[in-house]
């Protein structure tokens, strides 16, 4: 991995009247790497991507993607960057193959076509026209024209929204291969698992400012934060919240004398982290996964 | 074309041409036309049966020129089929296409926006002149229209037609940031449409028209289009009938020429090509 930056963002802001969406954003994306950016809707985090697509101008701050400033980037810039935006619903009548093969055409180092086609996975109706797919097969399309130019930033804003389980996982699997071969991918998702599988690095962001950044295990200490050990006693489930939850394990096999009914051992997934940042942010309290104390508390159903 | 996975460091390639890229603009948005089949219908349909049923209503001569009343309507409604299909019909679709997401697709791609544009302007060019074609072969068959017989009316049936079209094209495109939404798109556009084709001198002769109309009228392209087509098409026997009792062809180039600049101008300076939010 290339330690340089695709993407340099500092103090970023950007307001629509008396709004301020973008509150100074820093941001640092590295050659190659796969970075998701979350937040809740209203966050600034499509604000934020929109002015690195060039789409949008800043009120403020500094801003570089692949060298060059997004306001300023002309048909060379845009050539190496692929874009695939949230939603596409245009009503086209030509085929899946004329579309891809179209947009090939606008840049000067495209894929071919047709593995393109093949690697979102719309080989069998390549001849189709596109008002005649599905969502989830619109969806590929989409991903498909977004790559076809070959780019080495990618922008794939909430790009698995409608898909099913399976059609998820397939998609997952088409962004790790172009992770590996090289292509830099900024990934805006509401979907912590899909983050969780596909990123290097996650970023938050809420109400206009990054809140953190780090990689999918180690974001808000969850890595380190304390354990919950939870059974069934009594009839209803127990847990407690502990740095030591081997030794917790072990105390209770042998107060229990053996098995404990259904034990679970888990950490803060990624979406408590997540949500405990947001909740911080929007409540102004402390709290989350590090600030709760190691009692045992009975909790119901 | 490479298949190769992309490096860090790649070999300048060019980038396509700007040509290159209208002809391929232009295929595809002839492609995407002539696929829609009702589109086709009601498109080349509308100004065909306008001119049946004038025809079948009207009848005589222009005041006391001897030129048939038919022969001067289907001049004017060959001018207003141009209109038709490049400013209402390219408007609505661009309204559509920024709001399905079509042309933030295409902005955020290398594509020359001036590709896109080429790309509207020769497609409305086709499709503009397999109508004209369509509606002389009607007025030939129907009411005794004779083909320019001369060199000099061949010219400028050409250039009259081609810069109707231009003009009409740019219009349509700089009207289509009008319209905040694809619902309001064609009362928008059919508004304006409508009432120059009845100041215009498309249906009633021109100089029949209230003084006041005639010249709000003279403000606008549509007469000068009519006006420009009736002077290649139709007798000179016709010329008593013209307000200035001449073709005043500079006056068509430039008033046209005006109006292709300005919304040329309109266009470069207000075409978004996203949605508001």
């Amino acid at each position: 991995m290339d330690t340089t930056a695709s993407v340099r963002v500092r103090g970023l802001r950007k307001t629509y009247g008396d709004t301020v969406a973008v509150d100074g954003v820093d941001l640092d994306i590295r050659h190659g790497e796969v970075f998701a950016l979350l937040g809740p809707n209203g966050a600034g985090k499509t604000t934020t991507v929109e002015i690195l697509e060039g789409y949008r101008r800043r009120d403020g701050g500094e801003v570089t993607v692949l060298g060059t400033d997004p306001g300023e980037g002309g048909r060379e810039w845009r050539s190496r960057i692929g874009i695939v935006l949230q939603s596409n619903a245009d009503a086209s009548e030509l085929s899946v193959r004329e579309m891809i093969g179209h947009f090939a055409g606008y840049y000067p180092r495209p894929r071919d076509p047709d593995e393109v086609i093949e690697a979102v996975g719309l080989t069998e109706k390549a001849g189709a026209r596109l008002r005649q797919l599905s969502g989830g097969q619109r969806r590929r399309v989409d991903v498909a024209l977004g790559i076809v130019g070959n780019p080495e930033l990618l922008f794939l804003d909430e790009p698995t929204t409608g898909f099913d389980p399976e059609a998820r996982r397939q998609f997952w699997h088409l962004i790790s291969g172009l992770a590996q071969g090289g292509t830099t991918i900024l990934l805006t998702t509401h979907y912590l698992d899909e983050a969780e599988a596909l990123a290097n690095r996650v970023g938050v962001i809420a109400a206009g400012r990054i809140r953190a950044v780090d990689t999918p295990a180690e974001l808000g200490g969850r890595a380190t934060a304390q354990a919950t050990v939870s059974w069934l006693a009594d009839g209803g489930r127990r847990s407690i919240h502990t740095d030591t939850p081997t030794r917790t394990v072990a105390e209770l096999a042998s107060r229990l004398g053996g098995e404990i009914p259904e034990l679970t051992v888990t950490r803060p997934s990624l979406e408590d982290v997540y949500l405990a940042m947001i909740g911080h942010d929007r409540s102004g309290a402390t709290g989350g996964p590090q600030g709760r104390s190691p009692v045992e508390t009975g909790a119901s159903q | 074309m490479t298949t190769a996975a992309h490096v860090a460091t790649r070999p300048a390639a060019a980038l396509p041409s700007l040509t290159r890229l209208s002809l391929s603009r232009t295929s595809v948005e002839l492609k995407s036309f002539f696929r829609r089949r009702e589109s086709v219908v009601f498109t080349f349909s509308l100004p065909v049966v306008l001119l049946i049923i004038f025809g079948s209503i009207f009848h005589g001569t222009v005041g006391h020129t001897g030129v048939s009343y038919r022969l001067y309507f289907t001049a004017g409604i060959i001018a207003s089929g141009i209109m038709s299909t490049t400013f209402v019909n390219l408007g609505i679709s661009i309204v559509l296409e920024r709001e399905d997401g079509t042309l933030k697709r295409l902005a955020g791609t290398p594509m020359p926006r001036a590709a896109y544009f080429a790309g509207k302007a020769l497609s409305c060019l086709v499709i503009a002149a397999i109508e004209v074609a369509i509606m002389l072969g009607i007025g030939i068959a129907l009411y005794g229209l004779k083909l320019p017989s001369t060199g000099g009316r061949w010219l400028t049936f050409t250039w009259v037609f081609l810069l109707g079209v231009a003009t009409c094209t740019m219009l349509g495109i700089a009207v289509s940031s009008v319209p905040r939404s694809s619902r309001s798109a064609a009362a928008v556009l059919n508004l304006p449409y409508l009432v120059l084709q009845f100041i215009s001198g498309v249906y009633f002769p021109f100089s029949s028209l209230p003084k006041g109309m005639q010249e709000v009228a003279a403000l606008f392209p549509l007469k000068w289009l009519c006006q420009g087509l009736r002077a290649a098409l139709l007798p000179d026997s016709l010329l008593p009938a013209e307000p200035a009792h001449s073709w005043e062809l500079g006056k068509v180039a430039l008033v046209l020429t005006a109006w292709l600049v300005g919304s040329l101008i309109l266009c470069l300076r207000t075409f978004r090509w996203q949605a508001d939010r």
